[in-house]
């Protein structure tokens, strides 16, 4: 069975060199009479399961069917100059002339092996792992979706022996129990998804009783993590109901990726080869990646902090691309210092700090990080006259910034929302901390001003045509006293809204909804600008740039997308997700987007070419907040599982864990320096973490740099500086002032 | 319409097919066996996949708990039509219905004309709004103890700490600092949850509670007296709490007895000085009533009998007050005076009973009283605790053991004599208090012989009096201090008799049998309460007869619904001609002073419950 070796795409190829070619060769021609049989409609299904299909090629030929699927489709439609797009751009046009041959392309297909193989990469690239570019990918992957279902299904209608598939589970089950530990561990990661898999397979071929029965022998020796999606799985009793399953699709679009070492995998090959284990052997060449990497296999513990997300863990590939986390160059403003503010400090008994305060700003606004974007690398919007001042404000706040540190805690203010019987879902405050939003479930958004200052409406267009333009107190004057509050309220939406970001120049407020929207809300005049529609789902998140102009947005319909607030239309959208996306972040230097998602895993996107340019897998819950930190070069995340994730952006790596939640985290913020980490939880806890120690604490060697296998040292409690408890009120957001002071909000739940 | 089963290890609700089929046939469809398992499968995976699909939105919303709201949403996405009707918030209950093992929600008819026309509107909920709390936090991150246990707490053992966690997340929600009462002054409820901890503490066999006893009882006292911030709204119904406390204290007193007896005095004071300053609130003083209502007939004897001529003269203000302004002072008013009324009943008939007991003696007294003390001990929060012997030992003996140097510090007090006190006391509360006496219907009317004789001793002093002193010197004495529950019965020994006759005409007595030196300073001490009583003056007491003059119905049955709650209650149903009904008796001349609102029937039912509500429900 040589063929067997045939792996997909590269792997294969760097595994075993030279034998390729031939089974390449060999295979070749029955992908494509395959295919093409397949798409004339006439038992599909039949020849599939009765053909002695290699199982190398079925990936390729699936990328295939999904193509020529897509163009067939287009074509029905009437949809021309797309169908030529399309030919062209994948370069498709070999295939298609060997389909209308109608399975005479033999010579054709061992002509462009070659080629098939790169141009399949490519694909594989696309619909994988991210869009390239904004438009193309989306209209791919709605026809995929579409076409998805019978497609993967039909994958699973080639069958063996219903009642030997417990035998072939179990075969493998004791060959990977009696194997050497250190392998053990790498292989039993094979146990959920093939597990998975033959399940739903026995589903598919409506062997309801076996599936039953194989669910219940082996359903209790998965990893505890996966108890959510075997709980999903073992509902699935009948084929109709594999139809328009999410958890399902997911498994069954993308490939479950595990990363074995090479000597593990060999020994894996082996048994299967001598056992002539087809069907399992099949399942791993057609729905999983095993990516082989040369070196020790990873201990179990290694292997149990990386896994967990519905497509096992993220290709080592994905994470190689640099990053620039670095941050832009401040603008210079000149800060007039007067002596007043001074001798303030003076007596404040803080003049040390300042010093350094203003040196360390010095020397960031004089020096490239060599790490950083460039300056340009995306168009940022120009500093407004008043932009300036609040950055001069921000620099002198920032010298009486309190130095945090274990043994210099911050103060807490905790913010609770009472009465509030609509639901309290979403808090954020402005960056000076002198505004506080609060989205409500009854599709409300009342703002409050945290400070004594009310909140004032400009006047009506006819009122302001009366005023004296020519007067130096004009922005005074535009306001209206009458409508002075201490909060307002912004209806517009018609669902729970689910998140609000404040703009950083305090102008505007975002807010995103159930409704499928995200709004824009002014905050001179209290109205809704513009209505974002796009999404068509409910959006989960919306976060604005820390530049402003642009924001990011994630919602139900597994994609984030990228506006600019002058856009009615996403700029970018970012889909790879395998299911919803829960939250999103804008890196500090506006050059990237984070965005966490129910399918486990934190995706890190360039926002100037739309790329994946990071996966985080590890989490075992869908993640539901994030938070940079200050410098860039770290990112925190917070699941349901109650652990906070602290990540390398980097090197791709993940460098700490933070246990001692007990429900999900929904806030999740880094002080202004960096050195505190705050987390809110369900649980009506805030807790401080060093965050200082959790970065340095981690050695990142070459090697792991290279593999990302990092061993994790469990100290939580050592990092965990102290447990705050809120009283019976959830953490639902974190906020640092310049001065570093950490502010929490919640709403009080009486229950 | 569906009835959950839990399956084997998978938890999931299924859909019999019965249930397929019933709903079938109510839409008129009759469905074959086959037909109905399969759509039952198929129902029961559509709505775990809602479930679990509305999931997302409950943790969007960031709640923990699964709305029917959310479960909409989510069929709303899924293209399926919502299910209305079911958007409060309340929980809704399944109902089974016998016949056919349906089980259905509970679907009320609304009369929409009614509820539009409905002329109390309900208000709007409370405006949403921000409050901030700040923690400070020192350098090193240690605030206030936020969170932390309380630091009595933190010297308990695991499990202990385990159990103290446990009960206050039970008892108080998710927030452990509620533990200091007086945060949750404004909140009867909690203060109520509070008591019940405080009572089930009390009552668990296997805690020592040691010294937290004190802090317990200073617990209760807070509940007790402090005018709360609750009481200030009058819908808030403090009084049922303060009952409670006191009930509970006396609880304390009777099981815990070791372990506080030195705060008996103490409480005592306390309570003394409550009621004695007329400051305080009304529901403070009617707290501090029912408080020595509930450690004793004694303790109402020594603290509030004294006190009662001074303080009527400021209830007596404040019923007479008719003004507008004043109801609501004067419905707490006629609070405190029921609960006077039941204080000093008790105290008349515990005087009376621990008369006959004397009487009876060595005669019927032990065999009878031995299952009394069962009962005692369980329900008798009137009677005096059982420790009380050790830090105050009971009036007749109290001379002896002072002068022994019991340690009895305590204010020095004479003993009343029964008939005395009678009198004074029908001169504050006229028949009202007569009426309470004899309104109680004699249960099972069997008459007893015997201890009814020491009863009519007080109408006839004369027939009592020798048996009585033969009572006096029985060496019960010694035995009482240690049986606990027999306390208030036989061998209070009030060395009454020979007073008694004196006491009639005039009220000061003097009494020769056992009062020795110490009992002649107290009764200088208790006099003033009543030579000082220029503000009883003013009370148009003199316009009263004295006792004897009242209305000659005086022959009571003590044997009423009040004992007959215990054993001994019922040696005391004599074959008394029964009164009349007194009931509707018409107030008498004082009492008619008082303000009429509802005092004949509606208060007294009030203040039966009350007094009920000092029984301990066990």
């Amino acid at each position: 069975m040589t063929p067997l070796l045939s792996a997909p795409g590269k792997m294969a190829a760097v595994q075993d060199g030279p034998m390729e070619l031939d089974t390449e060769k060999e295979t070749k021609p029955e992908i494509l009479s395959d295919g093409t049989s397949k798409l004339s409609g006439n038992a599909a299904s039949g020849t599939l399961s009765s053909s002695p299909l290699t199982a190398g090629g079925a990936p390729k030929q699936e990328d295939q069917q999904t193509l020529i699927a897509v163009l067939q489709f287009l074509r029905r439609n009437k949809l021309s100059e797309s169908v030529e797009i399309l030919r062209r751009e994948a370069g498709l046009e070999d295939q298609e002339d060997s389909q209308t041959l109608d399975g005479s392309g033999g010579g054709k297909g061992d002509r462009d092996g070659g080629e098939a193989n790169s141009l399949l990469s490519r694909v594989s690239i696309t619909s994988a792992a991210a869009p390239q570019s904004t438009l193309t990918p989306i209209t791919v992957k709605r026809a995929n979706e579409q076409l998805d279902v019978s497609v993967v299904l039909s994958a699973y209608s080639q069958q063996g022996d219903p009642s030997l598939y417990q035998v072939y589970y179990s075969g493998l089950k004791n060959f990977i129990e009696s194997v050497l530990d250190c392998h053990r561990a790498e292989l039993s990661q094979l146990f959920y998804p093939l597990f998975v898999h033959m399940y739903l397979e026995l589903v598919y071929n409506n062997h309801e009783n076996e599936a039953k029965a194989f669910f219940e022998k082996f359903g209790g020796d998965q990893e505890c993590y996966y108890q959510d999606d075997l709980r999903v799985l073992c509902g699935l009793t009948k084929k109709e109901h594999l139809k328009g399953n999410e958890v399902l699709l997911d498994f069954r679009t993308s490939r479950f990726v595990l990363r074995i070492s090479r000597d593990s995998y060999q020994l894996l090959k082996r048994h299967l080869q001598e056992r002539h284990n087809n069907q399992i052997w099949n399942i791993i060449q057609e729905h999983l990646y095993i990516d082989i990497f040369d070196g020790m296999p990873r201990s179990k513990s290694q292997i149990d902090s990386m896994s967990g997300s519905f497509a096992g863990e993220a290709r080592r590939e994905v994470n190689k691309v640099k990053v620039f986390h670095g941050l832009l160059k401040e603008p210079e403003i000149e800060v007039p210092l007067d002596d007043e503010e001074d001798e303030a400090e003076n007596e404040e008994g803080k003049p040390k700090k300042k010093k350094t305060k203003k040196d360390s700003m010095g020397s960031k606004s004089k020096k490239q990080d060599p790490n950083a974007p460039q300056q340009n690398r995306i168009p940022l919007p120009e500093l407004k006259d008043s932009d300036k001042l609040d950055k001069i404000m921000y620099m002198k706040e920032s010298t009486k910034r309190i130095r945090l540190g274990p043994e210099n805690l911050p103060s807490i203010c905790f913010y609770s929302f009472l009465n509030a019987y609509q639901g309290l879902t979403a808090v954020d405050f402005t960056d000076d901390s002198s505004l506080l939003a609060g989205g409500f479930a009854d599709s409300t958004v009342r703002i409050w001003s945290v400070t004594p200052k009310k909140l004032r409406k400009v006047k009506s267009a006819g009122e302001l045509n009366l005023i004296d333009k020519e007067s130096d107190d004009v922005l005074e004057r535009i306001m209206d006293e009458k409508t002075a509050s201490e909060s307002k309220i912004l209806c517009g939406h018609s669902g729970p809204v689910y998140s609000v970001s404040f703009s950083p120049d305090r102008n505007y407020l975002l807010s995103s909804s159930e409704d499928g929207t995200v709004r824009l809300w002014s905050l001179q005049t209290f109205t809704c600008l513009v209505g974002y529609k796009g999404h068509n789902y409910p959006v989960w998140d919306t976060h604005f740039s820390p530049f402003g102009y642009y924001f990011v947005s994630g919602g139900h319909d597994r994609v984030a997308r990228l506006w600019a607030t002058d856009h009615y239309q996403p700029l970018r959208i970012f889909a790879g997700h395998l299911a919803d996306v829960t939250c999103t972040r804008f890196h500090p230097n506006s050059n990237y987007v984070a965005t966490g998602s129910t399918d486990r895993t934190i995706r890190l996107w360039d926002v100037l070419n739309g790329n994946c340019v990071r996966i985080f897998t590890g989490h075992k819950g869908p993640v539901h907040s994030l938070a940079f930190s200050p410098n860039g070069k770290f990112l925190a995340s917070g699941s349901t599982d109650g652990r906070v994730l602290l990540w390398d952006i980097g090197h791709g790596l993940m460098i700490g864990e933070l246990k001692g939640h007990t429900d999900t985290i929904y806030a999740l913020k880094f002080s202004r320096d960096g050195e505190i980490l705050a987390s809110g939880s369900m649980d009506n806890t805030v807790r401080l973490w060093d965050s200082t120690k959790a970065f340095d604490d981690v050695e990142t060697d070459d090697f792991t740099a290279a593999t990302g296998h990092i061993h994790l040292p469990d100290n939580s409690q050592e990092l965990l500086l102290g447990t705050y408890h809120s009283k019976s009120t959830p953490v639902t957001h974190l906020h640092f002032t310049r001065r570093n002071l950490l502010l929490a909000a919640g709403g009080y739940s009486s229950q | 319409h569906q009835s959950s089963t839990g399956r084997e290890e998978r938890r999931f609700a299924e859909v019999p097919r019965e249930s397929i089929k019933l709903m079938a046939e109510s839409t008129g469809v009759e469905l074959s066996e086959e037909v109905a398992a399969l759509l039952a499968e198929d129902v029961c995976y559509r709505l775990r996949e809602a479930t679990q699909n509305s999931s997302q939105f409950m943790r969007h919303a960031k709640r923990r708990k699964l709305s029917v709201e959310d479960f909409n949403r989510a069929l709303r996405w899924s293209n399926t039509e919502t299910v209305c009707g079911y958007g409060a918030q309340d929980a809704l209950p399944f109902r089974p219905l016998k016949e056919g093992e349906l089980f259905f929600v509970e679907d009320r008819e609304i009369n929409l004309v009614e509820l539009a026309l409905a002329t109390n509107i309900p208000k709007g909920c409370a405006e949403t709004m921000v409050r901030v709390h700040v923690s400070y936090l020192d350098g090193k991150g240690n605030l206030e103890p936020q969170g932390t246990v309380p630091t009595a707490v933190q010297s308990l053992s695991e499990d202990l700490l385990k159990y103290y966690q446990q009960i206050t997340r039970a008892i108080l929600g998710e927030d452990p600092h509620l533990m200091k009462v007086k945060s949750v002054s404004h909140d009867l409820d909690q203060l109520n949850r509070l008591l019940h901890m405080v009572k089930s503490l009390v009552q668990n066999p296997y805690l020592y509670l040691g010294s937290y006893v004190r802090s317990l009882v200073s617990s209760v006292m807070y509940c007790i007296l402090e005018p709360l911030a609750a009481s200030i709204n009058p819908l808030n119904d403090h009084w049922t709490l303060r009952d409670y406390a006191a009930l509970l204290l006396s609880h304390i007193f009777w099981t815990h007895g070791d372990l506080v007896s030195g705060l008996y005095h103490q409480i005592l004071l306390s309570l003394q000085k409550v009621l004695s300053d007329p400051v305080r609130p009304l529901c403070s003083h009617y707290g501090a009533v029912v408080g020595l209502h509930a450690l004793g007939w004694k303790a109402v004897e020594r603290v509030l009998y004294p006190h009662l001529p001074a303080y009527w003269a400021n209830l007596q203000a404040v019923l007479d007050d008719y003004s507008v302004s004043n109801a609501q002072v004067k419905a707490d008013g006629h609070k405190v005076y029921g609960a006077i009324l039941v204080a000093v009943e008790r105290l008349l008939k515990m005087k009376a009973l621990s008369l006959t007991l004397a009487a009876e003696g060595s005669g019927a007294g032990l065999p009878g009283t031995t299952t009394g003390a069962v009962g005692f001990r369980e329900n008798s929060p009137g009677l005096s605790p059982p420790p009380e012997p050790l830090s105050e030992p009971p009036l007749g003996i109290a001379s002896h053991l002072q002068a022994g140097g019991a340690g009895c510090q305590w204010e020095e007090w004479t003993p009343v004599s029964l008939p005395a006190m009678y009198c004074e006391l029908y001169s504050f509360f006229g028949d009202s208090l007569a009426v309470r006496f004899s309104t109680d219907p004699p249960l099972g009317g069997a008459p007893a012989p015997g201890p009814c004789q020491p009863l009519e001793g007080r109408k006839e002093p004369a027939s009592s009096a020798p048996n009585l002193e033969n009572t006096r010197k029985m060496p019960q004495l010694t035995a009482s201090m240690n049986i606990s529950p027999r306390q208030d019965g036989s061998p209070r020994m009030e060395p009454q008799p020979p007073s008694l006759a004196a006491t009639v005409p005039g009220r000061s007595l003097s009494r020769s049998s056992s009062s020795s030196s110490v009992s002649r300073s107290r009764s200088s001490s208790s006099r003033p309460g009543r030579s000082t009583s220029q503000s009883r003056d003013i009370f148009p007491k003199s316009r009263f007869p004295l006792p004897q003059a009242g209305p000659p119905a005086f022959s009571f049955i003590i044997g009423g619904r009040q004992m007959g709650r215990r054993c001994q209650g019922r040696r005391f149903q004599t074959s008394f001609t029964p009164t009349p009904p007194l009931t509707t008796l018409p107030p008498r001349a004082y009492a008619h002073k008082l303000p009429v609102i509802g005092r004949v029937s509606k208060p007294v039912r009030r203040w039966t419950c009350s007094h009920y509500s000092l029984h301990l429900p066990l």
